[in-house]
């Protein structure tokens, strides 16, 4: 099997798990509301009302030929509407998702470009100062509630040191002056897209706390990850040989061995990620950051289900798109792959 | 030290009652325990012993890379003249790869899965600087050509695991002698090869050994390997060396009963199908503490003596030491079965 089947291999699994989950968003929408007319147009709705709805959302069709509409329209990004906001829910996603992923994406690389390099100097150091002090503060890391964990970082850095920002996404005379114009609806590559620097600065204050709370998590797992497999590495033969040969430490622990080691480190990254899109809601509510989280857990609290649905789907699709992702770098990292054993490489 | 190597030169390498432990939650083994020996530029030496007497210990002492918790605890390693032991660990880094080389039992394990063969054997040459750019590359070809492996453009960018066992053993040599080093420590180079491709590498090293003039510690549990292959021998018994000297010396005559034994046990062509004879006992742990000569449990010439002081070698031929008390006092002659 050549990379590129097993690629293509991969992709069609993702496009499966989606193919899936819309099965089930289906039948959980059809099922749990009862009747979606009447959830449609509430409980006072007359017989004739209910029939035109019915006749328009073609609830009378064959099941099957619903999920292809459904499938259908799904793919076209039409996501239904929104009970408790009253506008589609699409809209909603284009300013919730990018406030997610700029949040998310700033933290997972935070995590991976201090978490990589700090696991792998403990590994190299085990047992050492460096060693036992990055254990303990990723032990902490890990268990610390995000929640507790950002009012601290709120009172040190707004209350007392007045540096950083208490919440939201840019401050509310920003809005007003120097407005960001929207591209991509993440702040800060609008921002410097247009060469809005003023806009740029504030949104990087404001993101700068949230980011560093959700970022302890994936960080300190980041660390302990790398380590627990650079230990492994750095006791195989081929390191060995590589001392033998003369070679530098920094040249065997940072382009020899981290390669060796970095995938178990992508493949958690990975699922944090994903998770961190819904995960992030106490991050999210303490520092009011428009995000996924609020807006789930809002729908939640609504009963807003077309929300719950589609929420669903987006986080499917992001999990499908970072699993593929990995699987990419895994592939281009690792030659093995190639003969297709890639569940043992 | 070996009586009979005291040629007028320094030798390439000297090693001087090296010892190494181990810690381990169950005590201190102690793997390489007095351990001395002199290797002459150009020689092949041979080191043989059964597993775990500490052969792969000693040869990664030399380059000082004892995995910890494991450390040297005592003795001196020259290399021409100079002490190894007293080298930072940036001073030893260019010694590795480039003075001293080093190939491993499983070719297979010791290249690096996920880096082509030209990645890897370039990047020593780049780091001891013996060439760059288009050279590196014309040099490894050239390496490759006269190891015997196929003259192709392709086998630099193959990875490890596209080439037999016996291929990848060829590029660890390559890779060993890329900067040509003057020392080679071969690390049981043959025992995860098949029989037919274990003599081709061993015809090879003993090629290079001839043309290049280099000196290979040929490490082996196997002494018709080192007959064959080896001008001296030193064979390895629970961490020290019991006996010593001149192949041809300590092959027809073994003085030590350790020795004997393991020659007995070798398939004699003349006496097929008679059975083999074993030495009894099997090999204790290091972890033991044997106060006298250990290798007394397993001997069928141990007296309360062997039992008590730890014998010393001595000489007991032309170019011969052997460690046992049945030659203490009459060096020379003994009681031994040859
Ligand atoms: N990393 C290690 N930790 C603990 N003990 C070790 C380690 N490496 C080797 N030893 C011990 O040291 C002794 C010598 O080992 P080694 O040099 O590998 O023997 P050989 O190469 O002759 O088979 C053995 O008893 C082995 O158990
Ligand atoms: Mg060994």
């Amino acid at each position: 099997m050549s990379r590129g089947e097993y690629l293509l291999r991969r992709l069609g699994f993702g496009l499966f798990v989606l193919l899936g989950v819309l099965l089930v968003t289906f039948v959980v929408s059809r099922v749990v509301p009862g009747d979606p007319a009447r959830l449609y147009l509430g409980p006072r709705a007359s017989p004739e009302a209910l029939a035109q709805v019915r006749e328009r959302l073609g609830l009378d069709d064959p099941l099957p030929k619903q999920f292809v509409k459904y499938v259908a329209s799904t793919l076209q990004g039409d996501l239904g509407y929104s009970f408790r906001t009253k506008r589609p829910i699409i809209e909603d996603l284009k300013v919730r998702l990018p406030a997610t992923m700029e949040l998310v994406i700033l933290s997972t690389g935070l995590a991976l470009l201090v978490g990589v390099p700090v696991g792998v100097l403990g590994a190299s150091r085990r047992g050492k100062g460096f060693d036992q002090v990055s254990r303990i503060l990723t032990i902490a890391g890990v268990s610390i509630p995000a929640f507790w964990w950002a009012l601290l970082l709120q009172l040190v850095f707004f209350l007392w040191l007045g540096l950083l920002p208490l919440g939201g996404r840019v401050s509310q005379d920003i809005q007003l002056h120097h407005p960001i114009q929207m591209i991509t609806g993440f702040y800060l590559i609008d921002a410097a897209v247009t060469g809005n620097w003023i806009a740029w600065r504030d949104a990087a204050l404001h993101i700068l706390l949230p980011a560093c709370v959700l970022a302890t998590y994936p960080l300190s797992l980041a660390v302990r990850m790398t380590r627990a497999s650079m230990v492994e590495v750095l006791s195989e033969v081929y390191v060995t040989a590589a001392r033998a040969q003369g070679l530098s430490e920094r040249e065997i622990l940072f382009r020899l061995a981290l390669k060796n080691a970095i995938v178990p480190t992508l493949t958690i990254m990975g699922l944090v990620f994903a998770y961190s899109i819904t995960g992030a809601v106490l991050v999210e509510i303490v520092f009011t950051w428009p995000g996924m989280g609020s807006y789930m857990t809002d729908a939640i609290l609504n009963k807003d289900i077309y929300v719950l649905f589609a929420v669903t789907l987006v986080v499917t699709v992001i999990y499908i798109f970072v699993n593929l992702l990995v699987d990419l770098v895994q592939a281009a990292l690792d030659p093995r792959i190639r003969i297709g054993r890639g569940g043992e490489a | 030290m070996d009586a009979g190597t005291c040629t007028s030169a320094v030798p390439l390498l000297e090693v001087d009652d090296l010892r190494v432990v181990f810690p381990t939650p169950r005590g201190m083994v102690k793997a390489v325990w007095g351990v001395s020996f002199q290797i002459q530029k150009g020689h092949m030496y041979g080191i043989v012993g059964e597993s775990g007497c500490g052969k792969t210990a000693t040869g990664r002492a030399i380059l000082r890379l004892i995995p910890p918790p494991g450390k040297i605890v005592g003795g001196r390693i020259l290399f021409r003249g100079e002490n190894l032991m007293e080298k930072s660990e940036e001073e030893m880094r260019r010694v590795r790869g480039r003075s001293i080389s080093m190939i491993f039992q499983d070719p297979a394990a010791a290249l690096n899965p996920l880096f082509t063969i030209g990645q890897q054997i370039t990047a020593i040459m780049k780091r001891h600087k013996v060439a760059h750019g288009e050279a590196l590359r014309q040099r490894a070809e050239q390496l490759f050509e006269e190891l015997g492996l196929p003259h192709s453009r392709d086998l630099l960018e193959c990875y490890p695991h596209q080439l037999s066992g016996g291929m990848q053993q060829r590029v660890m040599i390559a890779m060993a002698l890329c900067v040509e080093s003057d020392l080679l420590i071969a690390d049981e180079p043959t025992s995860c090869l098949d029989v037919t491709i274990q003599s081709q590498i061993l015809d090879l090293l003993v090629r290079l050994q001839k043309q290049r003039g280099l000196a290979i510690m040929l490490i082996t549990h196997d002494l018709g390997v080192v007959a064959e292959t080896c001008e001296r021998v030193a064979v390895f018994y629970l961490g020290r060396i019991v006996e010593q000297g001149a192949v041809s010396e300590v092959f027809r005559h073994p003085r030590h009963p350790y020795t004997q034994g393991l020659l007995a046990a070798l398939p004699d062509p003349q006496r097929w199908g008679s059975p083999l004879k074993m030495i009894p006992g099997s090999v204790p742990t290091p972890l033991e503490a044997i106060p006298g000569c250990a290798f007394a449990p397993r001997c069928e010439f141990a007296t309360d003596t062997c039992g008590n002081v730890e014998p010393q070698l001595v000489s007991v031929g032309d170019d011969h030491l052997a460690a046992c008390f049945l030659y203490a006092a009459d060096p020379g002659k003994g009681r031994g079965r040859a």
